[in-house]
C-alpha cells in the first residue's frame, strides 16, 4: 500500500542526529528491556526520531536508529515499512487521518472526507501547498463507540459531523488549539442523550 | 441487568478520577497484599472456579491458560497484557487504560504474581496515544506508592510494569505477531506450538491476556468465584465490557451480565436502533471479524460464547455494530474486506492473495458487476483462505464475506441482475 522506497531531507544539513534531549528519553526507554534484547526498543526510537524529524522517517533517520541499537539498516527499514504510523515522506503541519472503517463508515465518515478535501484542498495521501494540512485514510482507530472521529496529529476527535469538523478544520487554518474527545461535550463513551 | 453492586468497572465512562486518588476511592490496591498471599496455585484455582474466558476474542479460560505456564523453570516468565484493540468496532480497552488504568495496574500485579512473573509489558497500540500517557502517569504513581516496582504492596514480590507502544499494525493483536513486536521485528505471527506459555518473549515462559481479563482478576478474588460465576450463563460467566456502535441512538460502552439479550443490550443502554427494532436490518456482534446475523437472529439471542456460536456468528470481543435498513449491507462489508487487505501481515499466501483477491470481489458486488456465478466463486475462495493461514487472520477475513453471502445473497444477486438490466437498455 505505501511507497516502500527512503528518501532523504532535502535540507543541507539532512544527517540526523539525535537531539540531546531526546538521548536522554533513549537511555531510560533502553532500560525496559534486558540489555541483550535492545532491539526491542526500534519501535519507541523510530517514534522519537519521527517526532524529532517533524513527522516523517528519512533515510538518515532511520540509519541513526539502526546504528543506536547496533542493528542492520535493512532491519529497521523492514520495520518501518511494515507499521503505518511511521511516515516515509514528508507530512505537513496537521495530519489529517479519517477512520474510513464500517463503524464509522456508517455514521458518515463518507462525508467527513468531502469537508476535508474541501477544507484543505488535498486529494488523499496529498500535503496542502502551505505545508498545513496531509490528508490520509485510515483503518479503524478503535473509537467505534464516539464515531465518526479523526486523528489529528497524536489526538482524537470524536462525535463529528460535517459542521463541527469544518469548525476544526478552520480553526487549525487560523492557528487556534482545539480540544480533543468528543465534541458535543460527553464523557468518554458514556450514553449520551441528543446523540 | 446487572444491578450497580456487581459492576467491576465503575469508572468505564470517566466520571470520576482517573488516577490514583479515585483509584483508592473505588477500593483498587485496598488488600493486594492480602489477595497475593492467597498463593500463586490457590490464585490460578479460584480463577479457573470464576470460569473466567479471555476476553480478547477467542473466550479461552484464563484459569487454563495460566496453569500453562512451568512451575519451575530457570528462565524469566513475562506476562504481556495486550492492549492493541484493534479489531473495528472494539474500543472498551481504551476506556479501561485511560479512565481506571490502575484496575489494570493491580490485576498485573496479581497475575505476573500467580504466574512467577516479575516483568509485565504492557503493548498498547500506538494510536492511543493519550491513553498510554494516562496509563505511564499511573504506573508512576504506582512505583512511587510501592504497589509497583521492588517488594510490591509489601508483598515481598519484585514486579516491573513497562509500557510498549505500537506503531499501527492491526495483526500485532495477534499475540505472536504481538510477541515478534515487542522483540522489535515486524509483527508477523509465529507457528504454533511451540506456545508462548513455553517459548514466548525472548524465548521465555510467557502469557499473554487482554486488558479486561486482567482487570477483572482482582475483583474475582476479593468477592469469591462464586459471586463472578453467579453472574452470567453457564460457562459463561461474569460481566462483560459491549462496545454498541454503528445504527443506534445513544453509542456507548457499557458493562453487562454475560447472556443478556441483544435487544435488552441495545435498547436498554444504547437508546435502541435509529428508527425502531422493526427498522433493524443485521448485527455484527463481536467485532469486524465475525460472521453478521440477520435481524431474524437479533430477535431471539443472547450476548454469550456458546449463544452466538450456534448461530454461526461469535461474542468475539463483544463489539456489537448495529446496522439499520438504511445500510448497504454489501458495502459495509466490502470495508472490511479492504481492511482485512490493508492489515494483512503478508506472512501467507492465502491470505495476502486471498485478501486482495476477495476485497476486489467485494467491490464488484457492490456495484453488481460482477456475474452470479461470481458469488459462489467468492464463497468457495473464503473457504480456502479459511483454516490455510498461520494465524486466524485468515479465518478473520473470510467470516464477515461468509457471513454476508449466508444471509444476503437475495440482495447480492438482485443488484449483479439490477446492473446488467441498466447495462442491457444503456
Amino acid at each position: 500500500m505505501k511507497h516502500p522506497g527512503l528518501i532523504n531531507s532535502i535540507k543541507e544539513h539532512s544527517i540526523f542526529e539525535w537531539s540531546k534531549k531526546n538521548i536522554n528519553i533513549i537511555n531510560k526507554i533502553l532500560k525496559k528491556y534486558p540489555s541483550e534484547r535492545k532491539q526491542s526498543a526500534v519501535l519507541p526510537l523510530l517514534d522519537i526520531a519521527q517526532r524529532q524529524n517533524r513527522g516523517w522517517l528519512s533515510k538518515s533517520a532511520i540509519e541513526k536508529v539502526a546504528f543506536t541499537l547496533s542493528m542492520p539498516i535493512i532491519r529497521v527499514t523492514e520495520v518501518a515499512t511494515f507499521y503505518s504510523m511511521f511516515n516515509l515522506r514528508p507530512i505537513g503541519k496537521n495530519f489529517i487521518q479519517i477512520c474510513r472503517t464500517t463503524p464509522c463508515w456508517l455514521r458518515g465518515s463518507k462525508k467527513l472526507l468531502e469537508v476535508a478535501k474541501n477544507e484543505t484542498g488535498c486529494a488523499l495521501g496529498e500535503t496542502s501547498k502551505d505545508n498545513l494540512f496531509t490528508l490520509v485514510e485510515v483503518e479503524c482507530l478503535g473509537a467505534c463507540c464516539n464515531a465518526p472521529m479523526v486523528q489529528i496529529n497524536d489526538n482524537f476527535y470524536e462525535d463529528l459531523d460535517e459542521k463541527i469538523f469544518s469548525n476544526i478544520l478552520q480553526k487549525l487554518k487560523k492557528n487556534i488549539k482545539v480540544n480533543p474527545g468528543s465534541q458535543i461535550g460527553r464523557n468518554a463513551s458514556e450514553p449520551f442523550e441528543g446523540k | 441487568m446487572l444491578k450497580e453492586n456487581d459492576k467491576i468497572f465503575l469508572n468505564l465512562n470517566g466520571n470520576h478520577k482517573w488516577n490514583l486518588e479515585g483509584a483508592l476511592s473505588r477500593g483498587i490496591w485496598s488488600n493486594t497484599n492480602e489477595l497475593i498471599k492467597i498463593g500463586s496455585k490457590s490464585i490460578i484455582e479460584i480463577i479457573q472456579k470464576s470460569e473466567l474466558r479471555g476476553r480478547g476474542g477467542a473466550g479461552f479460560p484464563t484459569g487454563l491458560k495460566w496453569s500453562f505456564m512451568p512451575k519451575i523453570s530457570d528462565k524469566p516468565h513475562y506476562l504481556i497484557i495486550n492492549a492493541d484493540e484493534s479489531e473495528p468496532g472494539t474500543c472498551k480497552d481504551r476506556e479501561i487504560l485511560r479512565n481506571d488504568p490502575h484496575l489494570l495496574l493491580e490485576g498485573c500485579l496479581i497475575a505476573g504474581y500467580a504466574m512467577n512473573c516479575k516483568t509485565c509489558y504492557i503493548y498498547i497500540r500506538g494510536e492511543y496515544y493519550n491513553e498510554g500517557v494516562n496509563l505511564q502517569l499511573a504506573i508512576d504513581e504506582a512505583y512511587e506508592k510501592g504497589f509497583l516496582g521492588k517488594n510490591s504492596c509489601n508483598s515481598g514480590w519484585d514486579f516491573d510494569v513497562y509500557v510498549h507502544r505500537g506503531a499501527g499494525a492491526y495483526i500485532c493483536g495477534e499475540e505472536t505477531a504481538l510477541l515478534e513486536s515487542l522483540e522489535g521485528k515486524k509483527g508477523q505471527p509465529r507457528l504454533k506450538p511451540p506456545f508462548p506459555a513455553g517459548v514466548g518473549l525472548y524465548g521465555c515462559p510467557t502469557t499473554i491476556n487482554n486488558v479486561e481479563t486482567i482487570a477483572v482478576t482482582p475483583t474475582i478474588l476479593r468477592r469469591g468465584p462464586e459471586w463472578f460465576a453467579s453472574l452470567g450463563t453457564k460457562k459463561n460467566t461474569g460481566t462483560k465490557i459491549f462496545s454498541i456502535s454503528g445504527h443506534v441512538n445513544k453509542p456507548c460502552n457499557v458493562e453487562e451480565e454475560m447472556g443478556i439479550s441483544l435487544r435488552d443490550l441495545i435498547e436498554t443502554h444504547a437508546g435502541g436502533v435509529i428508527g425502531g427494532w422493526q427498522n433493524l436490518l443485521a448485527v455484527i456482534p463481536g467485532g469486524a471479524s465475525v460472521p453478521l446475523i440477520p435481524k431474524s437472529v437479533c430477535d431471539n439471542i443472547n450476548m454469550d460464547f456458546d449463544s452466538l456460536q450456534k448461530v454461526n456468528s461469535g461474542l468475539g470481543t463483544a463489539a456489537v455494530i448495529v446496522m439499520n435498513k438504511s445500510t448497504d449491507i454489501v458495502e459495509a462489508i466490502s470495508r472490511l474486506s479492504y481492511f482485512y487487505m490493508h492489515e494483512s501481515c503478508g506472512q501467507c499466501t492465502p491470505c495476502r492473495e486471498g485478501t486482495g483477491w476477495i476485497y476486489r470481489m467485494m467491490e464488484k458486488m457492490v456495484k453488481g458487476s460482477a456475474k452470479i456465478s461470481d458469488i459462489d466463486k467468492l464463497l468457495e475462495v473464503t473457504k480456502q483462505v479459511e483454516g490455510h493461514t498461520i494465524c486466524a487472520f485468515g479465518d478473520a477475513a473470510a467470516w464477515p464475506v461468509q457471513g454476508l453471502i449466508r444471509h444476503f445473497k437475495p440482495e447480492v444477486e438482485k443488484r449483479i441482475l439490477e446492473y446488467n438490466k441498466h447495462k442491457g437498455a444503456a
